[in-house]
């Protein structure tokens, strides 16, 4: 982000078709030298795709181990083509979804008793810790023996990895709330609804968005966890069932889409953090 | 009871009751008596300033009369509901300027455009007009101290409780500050209670000056010809400085 703040260098006002050519390209120099680096951060990935390509077309990298990036995206226009990348986005999206919904409510509403209530921080938090502390990927045997092998627990096992980021950063957004304008809040005669609604959401509101980025990371994670031991839809089956046939090249797509999943869900809830942060000058 | 009127036995200090008053107030932290039998009154447009070292109680006095402590022994009487500007202007760093000072207005029923009306009033009379779009933390601290005080006044309190308000200002600010509060009080004639440890600050606003120690008023000081322009000091003003000194033991 800090890097597109870079101002642009100044161009002389010149009339438009009346500038030497000389000027004309020590502006655009100027240009490319003011976003240096922006330019730089773009040039190191598309150097190594472009390796990784002419590799692949030298015959230098086996394309039974490594397809080459064309090949990939032409199976990915495959899956885009034929509706199966969309039935699995929908189906994945649907779990990560249901999941994350039923973890961030749990963990923000523990969180937020915990955070507002010293009985409850003697009787929850512990039992919260002591189930953070178990590995929550590998409870999936378990989960496969509680649950079966439907969509129930693999819902429920994005909601158990999902729940602890929301849970610690609400509780502890809570604790920081400043009782200082807690406090102005009830000289100036607001009802406790009115201090929760003015006060205490908005001053946890950026570290609880802390807590769902978290959260989103580790629900896309659980999934794909979750959709590798036992799925028969979804981006995960995509990628298992590929697996049986030795497209390599789905593989690998797959994962480039998971990838893009956790970007641009990322993304999204970045675009609220700015927003609950805009006051911040 | 009876039903003549006498109007020979009305004192003229009943006609208006006080903006506040403590009777025999005392007040407890665990088993430290901080407040022992105060006794205080602050008239309509009357500046009192309580002056006294760190733990004589003249914040928790502060805290009582603005409702904030509520376990206390005694009698409160408050007209309306107080005003409070704290040492720190207490901002809610999420909200614009005006809609800091339209929470001044929590209290009463107000239409959104009257309340935004009276908001950009209140900003005006303190000089900030033009910020009311601004977010609190592009302000400078004399700037805050404004937007605090335009939120307490907003809402046209009886009396205004001031904690260390400029405490925290530079010499020259809180100069300007004095200025402006005279300004507004001449202006709309509530009490104020001026809670501060500086002794020329007191001198130079206040009509009465409490002095307090160990959670009981010591002193009672009042002054006369108050509010003198700066330039215009004598030695009467001297002598305060002295008497108050002397008293806090410095």
């Amino acid at each position: 982000m800090t890097t597109r703040e870079v101002p642009a260098a100044p161009v002389a006002p010149v009339a438009p078709g009346t500038e030497p050519a000389a000027v004309q390209s020590v502006s655009w120099l100027r240009r490319v030298h003011a976003r240096r680096w922006e330019i730089l951060r773009w040039l190191s990935p598309l150097a190594v795709l472009l390796l990784w390509q002419a590799g692949s077309a030298w015959g230098l990298i086996d394309p039974e181990v490594l397809p080459a990036p064309q090949t990939i995206a032409e199976a990915g226009i495959e899956l885009i083509g034929n509706g199966q990348l969309a039935e699995a986005l929908r189906i994945s999206g649907v779990r990560a979804a249901e999941g994350l919904l039923l973890g961030g409510i749990i963990g923000t509403t523990l969180g937020a008793l915990v955070g507002f209530s010293k009985w409850a921080d003697a009787t929850v938090d512990p039992t919260m810790q002591m189930i953070r502390a178990l590995p929550h990927l590998g409870l999936i045997p378990l989960f496969i023996v509680w649950f079966g092998i439907g969509e129930l627990p693999k819902v429920l096992m994005v909601a158990l990895g999902a729940a602890f980021p929301l849970y610690l950063n609400t509780s502890s957004a809570i604790r920081q709330v400043d009782p200082k304008l807690f406090e102005t809040a009830a000289v100036l005669g607001f009802s406790p609804l009115q201090r929760l609604r003015t006060v205490v959401i908005p001053s946890a509101a950026p570290q609880v968005l802390v807590g769902l980025r978290q959260s989103l990371a580790i629900s896309w994670l659980t999934l794909i966890v979750a959709e590798q031991i036992n799925a028969d839809s979804g981006v995960g089956y995509l990628i298992n069932n590929a697996r049986d046939f030795l497209r390599i090249d789905v593989i690998i797509f797959g994962l480039v889409v998971y990838a893009l999943l956790g970007i641009i869900t990322d993304a999204l809830v970045r675009v609220l953090e700015r927003r609950a942060l805009r006051y911040r000058a | 009871m009876t039903t003549l009127y006498d109007a020979a036995t009305e004192a003229p200090a009943v006609a208006e009751p006080p903006a506040a008053e403590l009777r025999s107030v005392s007040k407890w932290y665990g088993g430290n008596r901080v407040l022992d039998d105060v006794t205080l009154r602050v008239q309509r447009g009357e500046i009192v300033a309580l002056v006294g070292r760190s733990g004589s109680g003249k914040s928790t006095i502060l805290r009582v009369l603005s409702g904030l402590a509520g376990d206390f022994r005694g009698q409160r009487t408050v007209q309306g509901a107080p005003a409070v500007a704290f040492q720190e202007p207490r901002l809610f760093p999420w909200r614009s300027v005006r809609d800091n000072v339209r929470y001044g207005l929590t209290r009463t029923k107000l239409s959104r455009a009257e309340s935004l009306s009276r908001a950009d009033q209140a900003l005006a009379e303190v000089g900030l007009a033009d910020k009311a779009q601004a977010w609190p933390l592009t302000l400078s601290g004399g700037q805050a101290q404004r937007v605090s005080l335009a939120r307490a006044l907003v809402a046209e309190p009886q009396l205004l409780l001031l904690d260390e308000p400029f405490g925290a200002l530079d010499a020259l600010t809180r100069l300007s500050m004095h200025r402006l509060l005279l300004n507004l009080w001449r202006q709309h004639n509530f009490g104020v209670l001026l809670v501060t440890h500086d002794v020329d600050e007191a001198i130079a606003l206040a009509d009465t000056i409490v002095v307090l120690e160990h959670g009981r008023v010591a002193h009672t000081l009042p002054i006369e010809n108050p509010r003198q322009p700066h330039g215009l000091r004598d030695r009467h003003t001297d002598d305060y400085r002295a008497e108050l000194l002397a008293q806090l033991g410095v």
